[in-house]
């Protein structure tokens, strides 16, 4: 049986005047009407085999080619190689290994698939490979050009070529978009390349089914139809595909998920699908797959019936928690009124009978918003309340809106059916400015300000002033906020609100994230903006009232109100402004911090230069959390622990603190986040103009780090600091030392989380995103340490608890640019070079300076016991204009850098 | 003059024997390697036959003569080793362009001279080239089997300057041969297929590998059907079998191309084994023998042999192959 109507039996190859695909290790591989499925073993993937990573990372290439030759022996036909990793020399390794197998005949033996969505990667590989090979894969996604480019350059190397159902405008996503593109990238290939059409293979995208939205329940249907219909229509092509993602969303309860693929490829090789990459181990025998379960994977793969994801949830929960049968108990809220079971987990964010209840509420009702205006949201205002009276705290309002998401997720085909309009209390556009790429505030806003009935368009990070005003015109949105964590963000909104001025949006701005402030706001960004009114909202909490006030009866007096006080703030800056007085640069040189050289005997580093390490051990890096800035990241204020045994926000703290702890240990167990560092250290001295040389082995100044003098006029004792102070002056005597790092751990995190979101859960993704954070702070803790007493070893002997450590009670500093000791953001770009950081571990500088990924730390390393942390302050002109000569840059770019810290 | 694509139809063609066989037959010295060219170079150039159409052309001249002589209708030019890389051996990668443009006139003005003789049977050049002397899958360092001596675009770079050197030296043909390892003819049909469309122009390209034993496998591992599979990419003129194997051990690999392949089919055995002098023995008639079961079998196209064998073999071939039709390409 065929799914499709028009043909009624399993596909038959009809296309005998064409022929075969034939490719070839050592020995042909040749794809007969008979071949009923070729499997791709998917093993050697550095993306999908954490294992195989790992062996790559390390270079211990003799288990990496084990790896390989197990796939072979166990049935792979073709060994799919993939190198697509942020920390690898993706060429490199391709190269290496592929070589190294070519002298392993028992694997050499089967054609090779060279994967990667690098084409410099694939050419590379292309060029190792004796036999006849398959590339994974080109696509539409860049145009026709680069298209026809690769496509040419393929069959020059002689290669089949995979195809993704990827074009200009995305990924193809139903059955008509899959057509489409497969249809004209074949015309593409036949009529302009001349590329052989028995060596195209087309990858329709394997989608995930059962993830509780609506738009994905026909995602495994669409691909069997897709695969009949190239398989029909495309004279000589083949089909492939990337099994395993059907069953994402069953992640941890793998006979499920074996139940799945199995059922899947049985569907898709009857609709003509002849080729996968398929993990052997992850797959059922379909006739073995119990009854019942095989009837209700089938029901969510064909899309069958209306709840079958809830039924295969159900039904699986018993199958995965066998040993718990018996015991399950029957909870008492769950006998309540619907609409008072809806306000629980609502407020108490359970997920589980979420679907059922709102059914249960729908057949009541007339039309399907009804649930929404009516119980759902007397729900969510009962949220509101409590969280307006600090009865409720975010981590659960997050988790609220977590549930309120999936009702009105389930609800909303049903909406659509009806073609009402939604109501919605206003339209609020957020963004994370140009250059930043911090995201946590500006999600925990939209989920706050989601689930108090705004109509969010959250526009993500690194969001140009362009876009904004595009979309805010195109999407006519009620209050624009923006959002943003680094210093040189301050800028960037200034510059959205000129934009909004020119362009006459006529909506409030609100101002977010950690540097921002009403006195900025009032000062900068106000002052940009007459015709409209910028606010600064101190966190999420306040973002709803004052949403509410803006949007509300009460509009005129609160920016009437509002206008005043910002007012006000200038007129107390103005005046602060005067009273502060200034040293010249020259003044306040000669006031400089004095340390007496000839007691300081620098220690050398006992390793000079720079030096990777990879995958930090995470459980030796967890006790150095220091818990206090994760519970501010959910807005609960206090000290850890303590704040655990709050009277007010105690309970919510130790909840959180649990959820964090088992997310951590998932962390930890899966080896979810990869922290990795590049640090090192040179030979070093200051001069008379604030600047650090650093030396290298042979002599030569490699760097210099340029640093910034406090110029406020000071006290009879305090000095004007700079953190070349802490620096020997060049001498004869001795020679001082000065070291750096890069640390990361954000590598996977930005996809984790993005999956979470999809998955309609903020909660654990912003939950995510803070640990990371932390993981990054604390392994810069734990990377300090060794340094102090190994790497460097000017402390061999310290010993700190982690307390300490936190209050820094340490010899020697790490201070980091863009933070108070070193404002200058473009300090980072040295650090980043020194240690070839973006080549050693893929971190990034963002136009703004911000590192990218998230969750990463950069510094420096000072020694001298003298040595603390300060806060520059305010800066003068002249020292901007001095610093510019300096770094040979123009004055104006280093005063667009350094505005923030200008005195003007 | 009727083109090679059409001649190939109507009969067998017969390609030359051992270009080496035949220098061996002159007892050149030293000074023969240099003449007039490189009197001053500092290493010794004797055994690199490719330099002697470059120093002692007329020797060439005369055996490419005698195989045109003997019934051939394609001559390889003497360019084997015509590369940059099989060159730096003897620190002459400089003179690459120039060994394979006069290797390809000497070549070519012979041709010309045998077909204004006898335009009813045309003569062609194939321009020889070697697989060169390193190979881009296999390590030369045994405590390191991912390491290589040469890469694919270094192969590519050095291919390129000798396909430029043959064809404006006037070759018909391009003749890919002694393919040991699939990468490094791989290189050499990138190298052909980039000049074709830089320089304008294009010749048909024969390629020829080489079986090193009965386990009917390449140097480098492929079978013979694996290694027809990896060099299928381009438009061939034919593919074929050369070297390392006499005519009788040679035709189950030949006989499988004739079955796998929609190209024409040539095979340019040894005249047998080497012996332990490094000679071969079998002589025209004990070779023709063995060339007879390929003939009867309807199994090729192009005719010819490799080392050991001499106009006498390739004159006694001739005739024989005219008794034969050519095999008759099953598009099906």
């Amino acid at each position: 049986m065929s799914l499709l109507e028009e043909y009624s039996s399993k596909y038959m190859f009809k296309w005998h005047n064409i022929p075969y695909m034939k490719l070839s290790g050592l020995e042909p591989l040749i794809f007969t009407p008979d071949t009923n499925f070729v499997n791709v073993g998917e093993r050697t993937n550095v993306t999908g085999s954490k294992k195989f990573l790992r062996l790559i990372k390390e270079e211990n290439f003799e288990e990496a080619i084990d790896i390989a030759r197990e796939q072979v022996e166990g049935g792979a036909q073709i060994i799919d190689i993939n190198m697509d990793e942020g920390m690898l020399d993706g060429e490199k390794a391709m190269v290496r290994f592929l070589n190294l197998i070519a002298a392993e005949p028992d694997i050499s033996r089967v054609p090779v698939m060279i994967d990667s969505s690098k084409w410099s990667i694939i050419e590379a590989g292309l060029k190792c490979i004796q036999g006849k090979g398959v590339v994974n894969s080109i696509s539409l996604k860049e145009g026709e050009e680069v298209f026809i480019y690769q496509a040419k350059k393929i069959k020059l190397y002689g290669a089949s070529v995979i195809v993704m159902a990827f074009d200009e405008k995305g990924q193809a996503d139903s059955y008509e978009r899959r057509v489409e593109i497969c249809k004209r990238s074949y015309d593409i290939l036949v009529d302009k390349v001349n590329f052989p059409a028995q060596d195209i293979i087309f990858d329709p995208n394997v989608f995930p089914v059962g993830t509780g939205m609506e738009e994905h329940k026909n995602n495994a249907v669409d691909f069997f139809k897709a695969t009949r219909w190239i398989r029909e229509n495309l004279p000589g092509a083949h089909v492939s595909g990337g099994v395993s993602n059907v069953s994402f969303s069953f992640r941890g309860n793998n006979s499920v998920r074996e139940a799945m693929h199995s059922a899947f490829l049985f569907h898709a090789i009857n609709e003509g699908m002849d080729m996968g990459i398929v993990n052997p181990t992850m797959l059922e025998v379909y006739d073995d797959i119990p009854k019942e379960l095989l009837d209700k994977v089938e029901d969510v793969l064909l899309n069958r019936k209306n709840n079958a994801t809830e039924e295969l949830l159900e039904y699986a929960s018993q199958v995965s928690f066998e040993n718990k049968k018996g015991n399950e108990k029957v909870l008492k809220w769950r006998d309540k009124v619907v609409e008072e079971r809806l306000e629980y987990a609502l407020i108490k964010g359970i997920t589980e009978y979420i679907e059922d209840d709102v059914e249960e509420v729908r057949k009541l009702v007339n039309r399907p918003i009804e649930v929404i205006e009516g119980p759902l949201m007397n729900g969510m205002n009962t949220v509101g309340d409590l969280f307006g009276e600090g009865k409720m705290f975010l981590p659960q309002v997050v988790k609220s809106a977590r549930v309120m998401k999936k009702a009105v997720a389930y609800l909303t085909p049903f909406i659509e059916a009806e073609k009402t309009v939604k109501h919605t209390k206003g339209k609020i556009l957020l963004a994370t400015v140009k250059g930043d790429v911090h995201d946590i505030g500006k999600n925990i806003v939209g989920v706050v300000l989601g689930c108090n009935n705004y109509e969010i368009i959250d526009l993500g990070v690194m969001v140009p002033a362009y876009k904004i005003i595009e979309e805010a015109k195109k999407n006519k949105v009620d209050i624009i906020g923006l959002s943003g964590l680094i210093t040189p963000s301050l800028d960037e909104m200034i510059d959205v609100a000129k934009e909004m001025e020119k362009n006459e949006i006529r909506v409030p701005l609100l101002i977010g994230g950690a540097t921002t402030s009403r006195v900025h706001t009032a000062v900068k960004i106000e002052q940009v903006l007459p015709s409209s009114q910028a606010i600064h909202v101190l966190d999420a909490s306040r973002s709803v009232t004052v949403a509410g006030s803006l949007l509300g009866k009460g509009k005129e007096d609160f920016l009437a109100k509002t206008k005043s006080e910002y007012q006000t703030l200038r007129d107390y800056h103005a005046k602060k402004k005067d009273q502060k007085s200034f040293l010249t640069i020259d003044q306040a040189r000669k006031n400089k911090f004095q340390i007496n050289w000839t007691k300081y005997n620098p220690t050398k580093p006992r390793k000079m230069g720079s030096h990777v390490w990879y995958d930090l051990p995470l459980e030796k890096i967890v006790p150095y959390i220091d818990w206090t800035p994760f519970f501010q990241t959910w807005e609960l204020y206090g000290r850890f622990p303590k704040i655990l045994n709050d009277e007010i926000v105690g309970l919510e703290a130790q909840k959180l603190y649990d959820d964090a702890q088992k997310v951590l240990s998932k962390v930890i167990e899966e080896n979810i986040i990869q922290v990795d560092v590049v640090y090192g250290f040179w030979q070093a001295f200051s001069d008379q103009n604030d600047d650090i040389h650093l030396i290298n082995e042979k002599g030569e100044v490699i760097a210099k780090s340029h640093t910034l003098r406090q110029q406020t006029s000071k006290s009879a004792k305090a000095k004007n600091m700079a953190l070349s102070d802490f620096i020997r002056p060049k001498s004869d005597e001795a020679t001082d030392y000065l070291g750096a790092f890069v640390v990361s751990a954000g590598k996977n995190v930005a996809d984790i989380a993005k999956q979470y979101e999809e998955d309609l859960d903020d909660y654990s993704s912003i939950m995510i995103k803070a640990i990371a954070d932390r993981i990054a702070e604390a392994a810069t803790e734990y990377l300090h340490e060794k340094v102090r007493k190994e790497f460097w070893g000017y402390a061999s002997n310290e010993s700190f608890n982690n307390e300490e450590l936190i209050r820094e009670k340490y010899s020697g500093i790490r201070p980091a640019p863009g933070y108070p000791a070193c404002p200058d953001h473009t300090e980072k770009k040295t650090i980043f070079k020194l240690l070839n950081a973006e080549e050693n571990i893929g971190v990034t500088l963002t136009e703004s300076l911000a590192m990218f990924p998230a969750s990463s730390v950069s510094g420096w390393y000072f020694a001298h016991p003298d040595a603390k942390y300060f806060g520059l302050g305010k800066i003068k002109k002249d020292q901007v204009n001095d610093l510019a000569k300096r770094k040979a840059v123009d004055e104006s770019v280093m005063l667009k850098w350094l505005a923030p810290n200008l005195d003007d | 003059m009727k083109r090679i694509q059409e001649v190939i139809k109507e009969r067998i063609l017969v390609l030359d024997g051992a270009m080496g066989t035949m220098i061996q037959r002159h007892d050149l010295q030293e000074a023969d390697f240099r003449k007039n060219w490189f009197e001053n170079h500092q290493s010794s150039l004797k055994g690199n036959n490719d330099l002697l159409s470059l120093t002692r052309p007329d020797i060439i001249e005369s055996i490419h003569r005698a195989y045109f002589d003997a019934g051939a209708d394609i001559v390889e030019t003497n360019t084997f080793s015509g590369t940059s890389i099989a060159q730096a051996d003897y620190n002459l990668e400089k003179y690459a362009y120039e060994i394979n443009f006069h290797g390809a006139q000497i070549a070519k003005k012979v041709a010309e001279e045998f077909t204004k003789k006898n335009p009813t049977k045309p003569r062609f050049v194939a321009g020889s080239m070697g697989p060169t002397n390193r190979t881009a899958s296999i390590s030369p360092d045994v405590n390191d089997p991912g390491f290589r001596n040469i890469n694919f675009d270094q192969l590519v770079e050095a291919y390129k300057e000798q396909v430029k050197g043959l064809i404006d030296g006037g070759v018909d043909i391009l003749l890919v041969e002694t393919v040991f390892d699939t990468l490094n003819a791989k290189a050499a049909l990138f190298a052909i297929e980039q000049s074709f469309i830089e320089m304008e122009i294009r010749v048909p390209i024969m390629v020829s590998g080489t079986i090193t034993d009965a386990s009917g496998r390449t140097l480098t591992g492929q079978t013979t059907e694996a290694f027809l599979i990896s060099i299928s990419h381009l438009p061939l003129l034919s593919v074929g079998l050369n070297c390392a194997l006499g005519a009788k051990d040679m035709q189950p690999y030949i006989k499988t191309l004739a079955n796998k392949s929609t190209f024409y089919i040539s095979a340019f055995p040894n005249a047998g084994l080497p012996n332990e002098f490094g000679t071969y023995d079998e002589t025209p008639s004990i070779m023709c023998e063995q060339l007879e079961k390929f003939l009867n079998d309807g199994l090729i196209n192009i005719i010819g042999g490799c080392c050991g064998t001499t106009p006498e073999h390739i004159h006694a071939i001739s005739k024989l192959a005219s008794n034969y039709k050519p095999r008759a390409i099953d598009l099906t």
